[in-house]
């Protein structure tokens, strides 16, 4: 149920939505949008034994403020956002910067499936079958420059589009950025769909960043700019509670959230809580990117 | 005195009022506002069976109790204000019944926490307590609830007389502001829910304070007019 719903009608609206009248109405109003499968996408050996989480709380359970700040308003307002036609830029320090239209961009990248793990800073996690392809590959047509040691992300400013954007919770547009080597690993994937579907808008249609070794806030949605820099870049949440959220954000469960633990975490559609793993699991693959860094001070 | 006492004349005896007069708070107010205490238990109960608390319904319902006990505390504490702007004195009648629901949904809150979130995992519940200032402060405003709630009885108002026990029940303020502060800290950045139970709290122990300073202010002048304390 909204908590936003709940106070805006005051207590009666408050009794009624804890009666469950009107919380029934609301998943039955806005239908879900017309779903359509990629055709082609390989299969990758990521993932491979994991326990999908259920599609549908992959779209219902989500943290896009931009869309609502209840985990389900973002699926109530989804229809919101016009995910099509989409233009992705990249600038910034390259030899070749570029504007790509979102449908030539899928069109010309062969499509891959990752099951990864998605961990929230909140503590939950779910497993997520993405489609997508390495951001590399995107990275690789834009050549970057000898001097560019970060890649800055940008979501799309649009509060007719994205609503949140008139309340003042964060400085928006939402950004996030990755050193130019966690960028280039191979992990790290522009997402275009889910379950071998395109990108339900509430899950950041019609792009978004994957890094699956780091804390959900960092995989930015709805992307519309790339900029490759050689300082490194602001990010949405360092901005907001610079103590809370790091600029790296790996998944660390011995470096807690000054609010909360990060021990343990709650597998959406699980009863108990699982250990977390350094780097979300993924250290083989990604510790060497931090080698000698102190991640206490580095999170 | 002569026009009390001829109203008093017209009046018939108590007893014949309380037996002709439909006892209207006792019969349908109080038993109405139970039900509806009941409601938010009620449609936690209902979507557990139907699976309709959404993807994560540990936290739905840590938050929904915790929701409710805050929201009825500051109820509870509405009721004398109410009186004191209505006039009506039968509203009083509902003031323990609120109270110990906002205990009850706190105990519940606090169950959902330590069962279904944690699992009994009293390690990682200590150091949540030690650590974690929301849930120090949720610890604290509990601790502060118990005993309000042990003695809502009229036999403990009697053991205790009624100046010692008001005196202990004003412990629900430091309470209901823990409360708050707990939900505060809780939050990311969505603060517009704590602000908005922030701001109701203010509003109820402000009017407290201005009641009690007029109060005050009264005696004051009352003590000036009779400086002999004659009357
Ligand atoms: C030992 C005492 C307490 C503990 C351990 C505790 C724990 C928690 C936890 C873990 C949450 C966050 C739930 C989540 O996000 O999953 C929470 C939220 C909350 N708690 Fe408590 N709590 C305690 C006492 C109280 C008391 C006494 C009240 C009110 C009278 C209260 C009111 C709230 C409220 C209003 C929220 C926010 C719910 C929301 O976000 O909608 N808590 N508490």
């Amino acid at each position: 149920m909204s908590r936003r719903r709940l106070l805006a009608t005051g207590i009666a609206g408050a009794i009624a939505t804890a009666a469950g009248i009107g919380s029934t109405t609301v998943a039955a109003s806005d239908g879900p949008a017309p779903r359509s499968k990629f055709a082609n996408f390989v299969k990758t050996p990521w993932g491979a034994g994991e326990h999908l989480t259920d599609y549908g709380a992959i779209t219902t359970y989500n943290n896009f403020y931009e869309l609502g700040l209840g985990k389900e308003d973002p699926q109530r307002n989804a229809h919101l956002l016009k995910p099509r036609p989409w233009t992705l830029s990249v600038d910034g320090l390259c030899a070749k910067p570029a504007r790509f239209d979102i449908d030539a961009l899928i069109a010309a990248q062969p499509l891959q499936e990752r099951i990864y793990r998605l961990r929230c800073v909140e503590a939950w996690s779910m497993v997520v079958p993405w489609i997508g392809f390495p951001l590399a590959a995107l990275l690789d047509r834009v050549e970057p420059l000898g001097n560019a040691k970060f890649v800055a992300f940008q979501t799309l400013f649009d509060p007719k589009q994205l609503p949140g954007q008139r309340s003042p919770l964060l400085e928006w547009p939402y950004v996030e950025g990755l050193r130019l080597d966690e960028a280039r690993h191979p992990l790290a994937i522009l997402a275009v769909g889910l379950y071998g579907e395109v990108m339900p808008n509430q899950n950041g249609a019609p792009i978004r960043l994957i890094v699956p070794w780091k804390y959900g806030f960092k995989s930015i949605k709805s992307i519309v700019r790339l900029t490759l820099t050689e300082t490194m870049p602001q990010t949405a949440w360092n901005r907001q509670a610079p103590r809370e959220y790091g600029f790296y954000a790996n998944v660390n469960p011995a470096v807690d959230h000054p609010r909360w633990s990060q021990k343990r975490e709650r597998r959406i559609g699980e009863f108990f809580r699982r250990d977390t793993l350094p780097f979300n699991g993924y250290g083989e693959e990604v510790a060497g990117l931090y080698a000698g860094m102190d991640l206490t001070t580095w999170y | 005195m002569v026009l009390a006492e001829a109203t008093v004349a017209e009046v018939p005896p108590r007893r014949a009022v309380r037996r002709r007069r439909f006892d209207i708070v006792g019969r349908v107010v109080k038993p109405a506002l139970f039900t509806l205490c009941l409601l938010p238990l009620a449609s936690l109960a209902w979507g557990w069976m139907h699976g309709s608390l959404g993807a994560n319904p540990i936290e739905a319902t840590t938050r929904t109790l915790g929701d409710w006990a805050l929201q009825l505390l500051l109820l509870t504490l509405a009721v004398t204000p109410a009186r004191q702007l209505t006039g009506w004195t039968g509203v009083m009648r509902l003031r323990r019944m609120l109270g110990l629901f906002a205990f009850s949904y706190a105990v519940l809150h606090v169950a959902s926490y330590v069962i279904l979130d944690q699992f009994f995992a009293w390690t990682a519940i200590w150091a949540d307590v030690v650590k974690r200032r929301y849930i120090t402060a949720g610890l604290a405003a509990f601790l502060l609830l118990l005993p309000l709630a042990v003695t809502s009885t009229s036999g403990w108002v009697k053991r205790l007389g009624a100046p010692v026990w008001r005196r202990l029940h004003r412990l629900v303020y430091p309470a209901a502001a823990l409360a708050v502060l707990h939900h505060f800290w809780m939050v990311k950045a969505d603060v517009q829910q704590p602000l908005v139970l922030a701001a109701a709290l203010a509003l109820l122990l402000g009017w407290r304070l201005i009641a009690a300073l007029r109060r005050r202010g009264e005696t004051q002048r009352m003590a000036r007019a009779t400086p002999s304390g004659k009357a």
